[in-house]
């Protein structure tokens, strides 16, 4: 039995170990990739940040010239948002919504591996920007008309422009591929009421990349046309209007944060019951809740736009909107707390980094609702106030709930536990150094310090809280390796894991750790919520139900055998990406002939895809 | 079940929660992203309209019998579409060849006639990408509609290719279905277009 087991595995990773990896659809894989890239780029954000807090320590501080501080601070931004916290929510959806949902892989295997070399490959087309030092120095939110090429003569913004594009295209395949899976290969039983949290929010997020990312492909388009071929979008002396572009991408934008923070909901509302031994409290008043921000987020972006003068109609409506999409965001941390009250709690990192996402979170947001009142928000617009209110909600918020995942998950995905003493250690270090370096920008906002100034001047009574915040950088520099040593000594000869080392209550326990390729030997059947512990409550705690190993691998369906045929691999998901991605370096260079490789190579692979034999 | 049976058996649908086809719903999903992505570049003609600093104006060049034309042209197309799809769904693959082409040979049509007209608005009016406001909202609005009815030609071609080959059969109807869902996305958008644009009255 074992021995079919492993032969199956053997036979579905064929070839060397890259071009196993290269060519994986393996969902599970394919969250591992992720995870390690966004972690490596963490790293590259966070340099950045150092560099940023480094140069603002002290006034009149020579380290980063203006241009070179543009080109830093617009880059940790992009980083942070598309190459850090949005695959860490893939490297989640990839590696457990298929395990949460008792399917075997997602609807498309390798689609879902063109979204990854989709992203790796628009991300280092990104980056590639750095080696000639002209990395996009507009600020993340790249306003027109300072972008058009007019202003923005470089390459910067064209390595921006199209960097996104690339990202943008494998982000709206992976949302296809997720939307598809979740409404489409959930278990039998498993009904949408009964799915765990983690994957309705992954749906909602789902939705939301798919109508959403539409508004910023369009502007970047139009962006693109200006600066190549003389279009007139963003030209007012041809009757354009920047302020255009401010409404296509925040109405990108805003849904945009909700779809980096919904999956980071999710998390907290699967890890919460699991250390409080309690379910989550309000299970449909969290999903309704995830549904009506999702509708809601679509219907506040001018938000970010009160300050440009489009008068006092538009922004009372959206201050309205605004704060009314801070109710059912409340609704959830009630039920969080809810969730914890009366539970039987386990003090441990994963529950230490969700406790501290509920308080961080909660800071962010109420700083939220104050910008949204509209003449608060004329003060704080721009200044460090809302440095302060974004980075409590993104890093205390997204990132937070991410280092509980990976605490949480680690076990499942690698076989070992992370230690968990060193875990704590690092919960408390990130902890006190994002408030000291965060907590303080309300003050420095309040007292007119404005974002995105390379420096300031002494005397301005900025001086002491600037400084007190680069240590506290420091500190969240030092937590961040406590926590990649754990990762790595971990990994290394870390202690192993059994298939439900948490005493879980969701399917992802039910299976080794890590699991099998093809996930489920037997695929379950689901009557309630929290499926694996409504199991382990009617059978008793004993082996996990669905450990066996099929009968025999991949054999004809029969009486005694089990039918499971897991897709190969395939190398035309890289083919794809790397086309796609040709062409965006050939738009940036200026080169058509290196945009028709791209194309051709797109085309072709995409044919040979289509006719690919045995998917 | 036997080995044939297994094998035919990769070949069908799977179980899935809603009895639909990945597919399908892949197609519907993607559908609705791209109504967006029209939507937002239909919403940036219409914010403007009627701002261009300098001519040619829309009154200057729109042609309304002569687009007309084309976009019955279009709508035919569908027709063709639906009776290719009821074709190879009874099994007439002949049949299905035979319409499937006449929708791909409109769609063609159309694209012809579009380039035409665009060209006799370059040459004729100076209208041009980087012209005026008008010319930028207008031909990359219709460019990418006619990038997407493009595609759908190629798709189309594809299909009756593959009906030659033998690896399109009636069993495989959905997948004429898929393309159809797509091309008559792709009509009702320039049904949209040619309203906004040219009927109402500039």
């Amino acid at each position: 039995m074992a021995q079919a087991a492993v032969t199956l595995e053997r036979e579905h990773y064929e070839g060397s170990r890259i071009w196993s990896w290269i060519t994986t659809v393996d969902h599970k894989r394919i969250g591992i990739l992720y995870l390690m890239s966004a972690l490596v780029f963490f790293l590259v954000g966070g340099l950045l940040a150092l560099l940023i807090r480094t140069q603002l320590a002290v006034p009149d501080n020579t380290l980063l010239g203006p241009d070179t501080y543009n080109q830093v601070f617009t880059t940790h931004g992009i980083i942070m948002i598309f190459l850090v916290v949005m695959p860490l929510n893939a490297a989640f959806f990839n590696y457990f919504v298929p395990l949460m949902i008792g399917a075997r892989d997602v609807a498309f295997p390798r689609m879902n591996a063109f979204s990854y070399w989709g992203f790796l490959f628009g991300s280092l087309l990104l980056l590639s920007s750095f080696i000639i030092k002209s990395a996009p120095n507009d600020g993340w939110f790249a306003y027109a008309n300072l972008t058009t090429d007019l202003y923005s003569p470089g390459r910067n913004m064209d390595f921006y422009m199209m960097g996104l594009q690339v990202l943008g295209i494998a982000s709206i395949a992976a949302a296809l591929n997720f939307f598809v899976t979740i409404v489409n290969l959930r278990a039998p039983g498993m009904r949408l009421m009964r799915m765990p949290l983690f994957v309705w929010m992954t749906l909602i997020t789902s939705v939301l990349m798919l109508l959403a990312f539409p508004s910023l492909t369009v502007g970047l388009i139009e962006l693109m046309f200006d600066r190549y071929f003389g279009t007139n979008f963003f030209n007012p002396q041809a009757g354009g209007d920047p302020v255009l572009w401010a409404h296509l991408f925040w109405i990108f934008g805003h849904p945009e944060v909700y779809i980096l923070i919904l999956p980071a909901f999710g998390i907290i509302s699967e890890i919460l019951p699991v250390f409080a031994r309690k379910p989550l409290f309000g299970y449909p008043f969290m999903v309704y809740s995830g549904l009506s921000i999702a509708f809601l987020s679509f219907g506040v972006w001018m938000h970010h736009m009160f300050t440009l003068g489009v008068g006092a109609v538009p922004n009372s409506v959206f201050a309205t909107t605004t704060m009314l999409i801070a109710i059912p965001t409340g609704v959830k941390i009630f039920n969080w707390l809810g969730t914890l009250w009366g539970g039987s709690i386990e003090i441990n990192t994963p529950l230490l980094f969700s406790v501290g996402f509920i308080a961080m979170f909660t800071i962010g947001g109420i700083s939220g609702v104050m910008h949204a009142a509209v003449p608060v928000d004329y003060w704080q617009h721009n200044s460090y106030f809302i440095v302060a209110h974004f980075h409590y909600v993104l890093f205390g918020g997204a990132i937070m709930a991410m280092m509980g995942a990976i605490y949480y998950w680690f076990p499942k995905m690698f076989g070992r536990v992370l230690n968990d003493k060193l875990g704590q250690v690092q919960f408390w270090i990130t902890l006190i150094g994002f408030n000291m370096t965060f907590f303080p920008m309300h003050f420095l906002g309040v007292d007119g310090m404005p974002r995105r100034i390379y420096t300031y001047p002494p005397g301005m009574g900025w001086d002491f809280w600037n400084f007190f915040e680069t240590i506290g950088a420091y500190i969240l520099g030092v937590s961040v390796m406590l926590l990649a040593y754990n990762i790595i000594t971990t990994l290394l000869r870390g202690e192993a894991a059994p298939a439900d080392p948490w005493d879980g209550r969701t399917l992802e326990w039910s299976i080794p750790s890590p699991p099998p390729v093809y996930n489920f030997a037997v695929v379950p059947s689901v009557h309630s919520r929290d499926a694996w512990w409504e199991e382990k409550q009617a059978h008793g705690t004993g082996a996990p139900a669905h450990a066996q190993p099929p009968v025999r691998g991949g054999a004809e369906e029969g009486s005694e055998g089990l039918s499971i045929h897991m897709p190969p691999p395939s190398y035309f998901p890289v083919l794809v990406a790397l086309g796609l991605a040709t062409v965006g370096a050939g738009m940036v260079a200026q080169i058509p002939v290196i945009v028709g490789v791209g194309m051709a190579l797109m085309v072709i692979s995409l044919y040979g895809w289509a006719f690919e034999p045995n998917h | 079940m036997s080995q044939a049976q297994a094998t035919a058996h990769a070949e069908e649908e799977h179980h899935t929660s809603t009895g639909l086809s990945h597919n399908k719903i892949l197609m519907w999903a993607f559908l609705a992203s791209d109504c967006m992505f029209f939507g937002t570049l239909i919403m940036t003609y219409m914010i403007y309209r009627n701002r261009s600093v300098t001519g040619p104006y829309p009154r200057d060049v729109l042609n309304i019998p002569y687009t007309s034309v084309s976009a019955a042209v279009l709508l035919l197309s569908s027709l063709m579409m639906v009776l290719a799809l009821q074709a190879i769904q009874r099994g007439r693959m002949r049949e299905y060849r035979v319409w499937q082409l006449a929708t791909a040979g409109l769609g063609l049509l159309f694209l012809g006639g579009q380039f035409f007209e665009f060209t006799e608005f370059y040459r004729d009016h100076g209208l041009s990408l980087s012209s005026n406001l008008f010319g930028s909202t207008f031909f990359v609005l219709t460019g990418f509609h006619g990038t997407h009815v493009g595609i759908g030609i190629i798709w189309l071609i594809s299909l009756v290719i593959m009906s030659l080959r033998g690896t399109l059969t009636p069993a495989q109807a959905e997948k004429v279905e898929i393309a159809g869902l797509y091309w008559h996305f792709v009509d009702i958008v320039w049904i949209i277009i040619f309203t906004v644009v040219y009927l109402i009255p500039y």
